[in-house]
């Protein structure tokens, strides 16, 4: 019952995620508008929310009403921020002394700008101590500080401990005259507490001035002679009269004319939590690893056009349902009190990029000849039971976590919730629809490729050029269907794809390196050590007019330091300055010393800038300065009091008497210049590091990406293996390939391309176009046997040897010359020295052929067609598949002309024991070859299966009884198969009238265990029986027929394969599952059976049951060759894509992008290690890791020839054409590993 | 432990004095010659297995797992410690290595013992761990883990029993959705107990301190810090195994 339930559900969500699927699909355009537009409506409650960040934020009441806040929030006051609750931390009072000589004479040397106005902080600092009011002294009501921190010990001598926190220049000098007096170098002092290096928070010459070091005017070189300092107070309660009393003692000791500062109010600062460096480490760890999980989660979006747009599109989706997920929870009232980059890793880790990734893939696997609605929607509702699955454990998880009851778990978990959904939201609209077109395109895309193809074609009506054309075949030849479209490409792709390659390599370490340098610059904006903003700030102010004061009063919670000088406007009270302002500025000097005023006589102004003269430093000032007492600002606040001004004139008379006796003769020390300089140049310098900070941490990251995966693996890493080892052979550097260890043995003799190749282990046979046989012992490569086509015996019998020869050399000239063209290069290739045009060539043999040689099928059809476009290897599958069936073709339809001017008669070197009668029917050509002991069966194109003796080349026995051209044969124990174009399979007998002779040749048995072959000796007579002929075995044209394990099977352009039992030739299955021709077939021992067809799928079969055990969508073209391993499958395809698969689970462990025009051969030498046929090379990787592992040039010019077909011989050695020629590569340690 | 020392060195020293000048020289020397033996059979035997390649990419393994450990342990130390760190930028690296200098090194040494013994006994279990073998998920596991240290830190918790069942669940939570098989759960118990046990005993003997102990004297959230420390690294290393198997089938071609 609840099965059933579950199963209806199961279903009821998969149609619905069909229809959603089909829905995106259909309407990409308005979707994706109205996602954009819901994700801008739920992130615009984030606009109101106040920028996060640590800078301090401020706070202004008025004075006189001031009462220090309850801890309990009055509910009404809502301009009041919630932090300003209770008493702060302590009240700062600044008294800001501006003290001048003046006049100043010529008389005075440099020192004098600041020794008196520097020794009279003592006794303003006297008289602040000392004031009392009503019993009420300085002692009551400052802040008490104890011992400074243990790491300052440095600073002890310097900073108050155990008393009054009250600072001022004068603790330079343990705030005694007697020792400023004795000072003979006040700068050294001042400046002997500077760090060296880079100071990145306040110094303590700021701590202790009180105001920015530039102004201070403590300098030798100062133009305004004027010298500013602060004596800060921290009080720890407000006493309002007696900080009035204060002020009014000190105004009235030290009267500031024309101070027009205001004093009506004060500003409360809220310092939040501060990231330092050391909480920054932590924070920056969990980014790296969020980096790294998105990484290596969008690096698996595979099979798609643009892997960098879905990656995007990926990340934006979980960014910005985080931010939906941040906006809706404000709108409904719950405001964010965690720190958002803290919690914002575990949030995307939380929720996680698993189902864009498994929609992906899902879509991805979907067959690939479906519509895109189609395929979109099944992709959805393959998938949905899972997402739904995951989705419902991950909310039931989080809300686990919601009852925990601890509120910061709770409000994450709320906002992962909310989260989850707006993500699922995303992916079913956003994401879904950027898949969508991102699918879309890429299916244009193979249609753009395809359609050169199609007009690459033979054209299917005989042209002019073929007079003697016959009526073409009654049926399709499997061979121009084969002939796939993507095999028809670009020649110049491969040399313009590396180029982009590499390109998209660089920019991509430039990205990263430029995001990097970003997010440091952000996170040192953000956390501002330098006093950045603060820097940005003075600029700001600076600049801006001060008429602001129409802006509203009380702004309530503002930052401070964006904001310009958000207090000179906040006053409610008619703002007096607007008027004395510019009287101030501009007559200034007439309120210092009106009587004498020469040029360089310092006046002291007070302007609306000195009222809070604290903004100008950095925002840490005050937080440092309580550190050292072991105070944290961090959540709290401080107070600062209005501040109250002092102003000094000095007479010159007063500081020539506080000289000392150092000073006239006193050379400025050096070191005061530069530091002035290393102040201007810290800006540059804090931008200089995190630049270089930025560009070693990508290093870093790079370094450790390299330690956690030393080696390359899978589809990322090996072009770059490839290419870092330099073993391109057409490489744009120059590079010449390195001499391997392993030397391939060329195998010479053949004049034309090889067509057919077969081995037992022990011998090898090969059969080019013209149809040599040539026997080659796979031990040594010596050529033990050659068959010759009977044509050249009779050529040689009425002396028409050379000009066939000649022929020959010329169409296999041609032939060449065709490959050649190819892949000619601008730069000339490797028949490029030639050049040939084949043109002329042809002009000049084709009136000679009719006369000479009328048995030869013309060629000149497959010349003219546009054979250019591709590089051959693409079309060329397997045996039977390529370039040479062409030929073959163009054979077979010559085959029924009559034309034949030299009737065939015994060819003189013939064997004698050969009988005359078996010799018929020489034209045709040899489509399939096999080769099982010393006896060699050919196939070919009339349909007649002839048996040749390996070792002695002579012909044993033909069967004549099909009239259909072979198309593959198998042949195992004593039993033939061939498969025959018009789709039927015969099965024949070998039998042998006398038992087995001990005459053989075969030498000592290898170590590799050999099949069970029948060996025959040279004076059996050997006959070949037609024991069952299936007629209709399939539809269509048979393209693969294997046996093995007593099975055979076969594939056809009918889309289906079938099993037969091989002893009695019963049909056990027809496996229907492709949808597209069959192109591969792998079955061995132990009845493993897998297909591979046009359509790009691979099926694995049960043969036993006859079942389908996994289907997969691997390629996007042909799969051109398939091969398994105990654990796994390999496979080709046209799209220069092997893919291994898992063979158990048919799950994809990674694929190799291999380069444009690489063979499509494949072949396993052990369980791990696989080797496929390039551009004039073979490759061998490891399987398991798939890393390239050797690359074994064929030969010195290879680029224009691939290797088409590659045999694992049992002694481990690899055979494969190359052109014309056979190779023979031993791979020396697999024997090793095999004993 | 300075007295023992001490009583160590006395003793030698009253040991070499008792006996004769001629005798303990030639014990010396005879001893010398044993110990430089010794020595040499090592270091060969050390070099001579560097040479196989099994026993290199083990060194590897063990280096990044070491690395990792270490690294994780800063991390996280600084995150434990960091409510009481000034913003001083020089006393950060004082900070950073406020603790004994030996807590990292025993964390990555840690580390890699535990993430080799997963494999291993993945291995000899005979069972290969299957579930989720991509770098994606050994990312998230950490960060996982760094979160729940971070929470362990950051977060107020009501009392300690509250922390320690929240940090059980999320440990928990972490094996079940990295790693569920049962020998990760098994290690990853035995190395949370032997990690508290041996923190303990630190403890105990005075060598380390706690600044504010939970009850019983432990740290009511190390058990479940080190099982779901040693299921991460558990992860880390079989990810490393993996990876490293795979090469090593590689170099045993030597094609």
């Amino acid at each position: 019952m609840n099965e059933i339930q579950e199963e209806r559900l199961r279903q009821n969500i998969s149609a619905a995620f069909y229809r959603h699927g089909l829905l995106c699909a259909s309407y990409p355009v308005p979707i994706i508008l109205f996602t954009s537009a819901s994700i801008l409506t739920c992130c615009y409650p984030l606009l109101k929310l106040p920028l996060p960040g640590t800078g301090p934020v401020e706070f202004t009441t008025g004075v006189r009403d001031y009462s220090t806040p309850s801890h309990e929030s009055q509910g009404d006051l809502s301009e009041r921020p919630d932090w300003y609750r209770g008493p702060p931390v302590a009240y700062i009072q600044q008294v800001l002394v501006k003290a001048a000589v003046s006049p100043w004479d010529n008389s005075l040397v440099p020192v004098d700008v600041f020794r008196s106005p520097l020794g009279r902080v003592f006794s303003v600092l006297e008289e602040i101590r000392n004031h009392v009011y009503t019993d009420r002294s300085l002692e009551a009501l400052c802040l008490q500080v104890t011992d400074l921190l243990p790491g300052l010990r440095r600073m002890q001598a310097v900073l108050p401990e155990h008393g009054c926190l009250l600072v001022s220049p004068g603790n330079y000098w343990q705030n005694r005259r007697d020792l400023f007096d004795a000072d003979p170098d006040l700068l050294k002092t001042v400046h002997q507490h500077e760090p060296k290096g880079l100071h990145t928070s306040a110094t303590l010459k700021d701590l202790l001035f009180g105001v920015p070091g530039k102004q201070t005017g403590v300098n030798l070189y100062s133009k305004k002679r004027v010298v500013t300092y602060t004596i800060t107070i921290a009080l720890s309660s407000y006493d309002a009269r007696f900080v009035a009393s204060l002020r009014a003692r000190l105004k009235q000791l030290h009267p500031s004319a024309n101070c027009t500062l205001r004093e009506d109010h004060m500003v409360h600062v809220h310092f939040k939590e501060e990231i330092g460096i050391a909480e920054l480490i932590p924070l920056v760890t969990t980014y790296i690893i969020l980096f790294a999980y998105i990484y290596f989660s969008t690096r698996k979006i595979d099979m798609v056009k643009s892997k960098w747009g879905l990656a995007l599109a990926a990340v934006v989706t979980v960014l910005s349902s985080l931010l939906m997920s941040v906006g809706l929870c404000t709108l409904f009232g719950l405001t964010p009190t965690l720190n958002g980059g803290e919690i914002f890793p575990y949030l995307v880790v939380v929720i996680g990029l698993e189902n864009v990734l498994v929609l992906t893939k899902s879509v991805v696997s979907t067959p690939v000849d479906l519509e895109v609605k189609l395929r979109i929607a099944q992709g959805l509702s393959n998938e949905s039971w899972s997402i739904m699955k995951n989705m419902a454990t991950e909310l039931c998880i989080i809300l686990i976590g919601y009852f925990t009851f601890v509120p910061a778990i709770q409000e994450f978990c709320l906002f992962a919730v909310v989260g989850l959904v707006s993500d699922f939201f995303l992916q079913m609209f956003f994401f879904t629809t950027v898949l969508s077109i991102d699918i879309r395109r890429m299916e244009l895309a193979d249609l753009n490729r395809r359609l050169p193809a199609e007009a690459g074609m033979p054209p299917p009506k005989p042209g002019p050029l073929r007079p003697r054309e016959t009526p073409p075949p009654p049926r399709p030849s499997p061979h121009t269907i084969t002939l796939q479209a993507p095999a028809f490409r670009n020649l110049r792709l491969p040399k313009r794809l590396r180029v982009v390659y590499f390109l998209a390599r660089t920019r991509l370490a430039q990205r990263i390196i430029m995001v990097g340098t970003v997010i440091w610059i952000g996170i040192l904006v953000y956390t501002d050590p330098a006093g950045l903003r603060t820097f940005l700030a003075a600029q700001v102010s600076e600049q801006s007019p001060l008429g602001e004061a129409g802006l509203p009063p009380h702004l309530g919670v503002a930052p401070v330091f964006p904001g310009g000088d958000p207090t000179s406007t906040l006053s409610g009270l008619p703002a007096p300055e607007p008027t004395p302002l510019p009287e101030n500025q501009s007559q200034g000097h007439r309120a210092a010393h009106p009587e004498v005023a020469p040029v360089s006589s310092p006046q002291i102004t007070w302007g609306p800038e000195d009222e809070e003269l604290w903004r100008r430093l950095s925002f840490r000032h005050w937080p440092s300065l309580f550190s050292y007492y072991n105070i944290t600002l961090a959540k709290r606040y401080i107070s600062i009091l209005p501040v109250i001004p002092v102003t000094l004139h000095l007479s010159p008379q007063e500081a020539i008497d506080t000289r000392h006796p150092q000073d006239t003769h006193h050379a400025p020390p050096p070191s005061i210049k530069t530091s002035d300089l290393q102040t201007d140049l810290t800006l540059y310098k804090v931008a200089a590091l995190g630049l270089f900070a930025g560009v070693v941490l990508v290093l870093l990251l790079f370094c450790l990406y390299r330690v956690l995966c030393p080696r390359n693996y899978g589809q990322n890493g090996v072009p770059h293996g490839r290419r870092r080892r330099g073993d391109l052979p057409c490489d744009e550097y120059g590079y010449s390939p390195p001499i391997s260890e392993i030397s391939p043995l060329l195998l010479r003799g053949h004049s034309m391309d090889i067509e057919c190749l077969a081995s037992d282990g022990m011998l090898l046979a090969s059969c080019c176009l013209v149809g040599h046989i040539r026997v080659w012992d796979a031990q040594t490569g010596d050529c033990l046997t050659v068959i010759p086509n009977n044509g050249l015996r009779r050529s040689s019998s009425s002396g028409c040897w050379e000009h066939r020869d000649g022929w020959d050399h010329i169409s296999a000239c041609e032939a060449e010359s065709l490959l050649g063209a190819d892949f000619r290069e601008p730069g000339g290739g490797a028949v490029g020295g030639q050049d040939v045009d084949i043109f002329p060539i042809r002009r000049r043999t084709t009136p000679a052929r009719p006369a000479l040689f009328g048995d030869q099928p013309d060629l000149t059809p497959l010349i003219d067609t546009n054979f250019g476009l591709s590089p051959p290897s693409q079309a060329l599958s397997s045996s039977g598949f390529d370039f040479g069936g062409l030929v073959e073709k163009a054979y077979q339809e010559h085959e029924p002309s009559p034309t034949l001017a030299f009737p065939p008669s015994p060819p003189p070197v013939l064997p004698p024991e050969l009988p005359p009668q078996n010799n018929g029917d020489w034209d045709s050509s040899v489509w399939a070859m096999e080769l099982r002991g010393n006896l060699i069966a050919t196939g070919r194109s009339s349909g007649k299966l002839e048996l040749w003796d390996a070792v002695e080349g002579s012909l044993r026995c033909s069967n004549e009884d099909g009239v259909s051209g072979i198309t593959a044969l198998a042949f195992l124990n004593n039993r033939i198969v061939a498969a025959r174009l018009n789709g039927s399979l015969d099965f024949f007998t070998v039998e042998i009238t006398k038992p087995l002779g001990l005459l053989q040749y075969r030498g000592p048995p290898g170590r590799g265990s050999l099949p069970p072959s029948p060996c025959y000796s040279s004076e059996d007579v050997i006959s070949c029986q037609l024991t069952r002929s299936v007629q209709c075995a399939h539809q269509k044209p048979i393209t693969v027929l294997k046996a093995a394990a007593g099975r055979v099977v076969t594939g056809s352009q009918d889309h289906t394969v079938r099993v037969y039992r091989l002893e009695d030739s019963c049909c056990l299955f027809t496996l229907q599952g492709h949808s597209g021709g069959i192109t591969a077939i792998y079955i061995d021992q132990t009845m493993v059976l897998a297909s591979g067809g046009q359509d790009g799928t691979i099926c694995v079969w049960d043969v036993l049951t006859g079942s389908r055990v996994s289907h997969v969508y691997g390629h996007r073209g042909d799969v051109t060759s398939l091969v398994c391993t105990t654990s796994c499958i390999i496979s080709s395809g046209l799209d220069d894509l092997i893919c291994i698969w898992d063979r158990s689970t048919g799950i994809k462990l990674y694929s190799i992008q291999q380069e444009v025009g690489c063979g499509a051969s494949l072949g396993v030498i052990s369980e791990s290690l696989l080797v496929t046929g390039g551009q004039g090379c073979v490759s061998f990787w490891d399987l398991n890791y798939g890393d390239l592992l050797q690359t074994v040039y064929l030969g010195q010019s290879s680029e224009g020839q691939s290797v088409r077909q590659l045999l694992v011989l049992d002694n481990a050695a690899i055979v494969c054409d190359f052109g014309s020629e056979l190779s023979l590569v031993y791979v020396p340690s697999v024997l090793e590993k095999l004993d | 432990m300075p007295r023992l020392e001490e009583h160590c060195w006395s003793c030698s020293c009253s040991a070499s004095v008792k006996t004769q000048e001629l005798s303990s020289a030639r014990w010396v020397v005879c001893k010398t010659a044993e110990m430089m033996s010794i020595i040499t059979s090592v270091l060969s035997h050390a070099y001579g297995s560097l040479h196989s390649l099994q026993s290199a990419n083990l060194i590897r393994r063990g280096l990044v797992l070491f690395i990792v450990g270490v690294v994780l342990a800063l991390v996280l130390n600084l995150l434990q410690i960091q409510r009481n760190v000034t913003l001083f930028p020089e006393e950060v690296l004082d900070t950073l290595f406020s603790s004994a200098w030996w807590i990292p090194l025993c964390c990555g040494t840690a580390a890699a013992v535990v993430g080799l013994l997963y494999p291993c006994l993945d291995q000899h279990l005979g069972e290969p761990h299957k579930f989720k073998r991509e770098w994606a998920s050994v990312t998230r596991c950490i960060a996982v883990f760094v979160g729940i240290n971070h929470a362990s830190a950051k977060l107020d918790f009501a009392n300690n029993v509250q922390l320690s069942l929240t940090l059980a669940a999320l440990s928990l939570g972490l094996w079940w959705t990295f790693d569920r098989s049962r020998s990760g759960f098994g290690l990853g118990l035995t190395t949370a107990f032997l990690a508290t046990l041996i923190a303990q005993l630190l403890v105990y003997n005075g060598i380390y301190q706690y600044t504010s102990p939970d009850f019983l004297y432990v740290r009511s959230w190390l058990p479940c810090i080190f099982f779901s420390g040693g299921v991460t690294v558990g992860n880390i290393g079989r990810q490393l195994a993996m990876v490293c198997k795979l090469t090593n089938d590689k170099f045993s071609f030597c094609i």
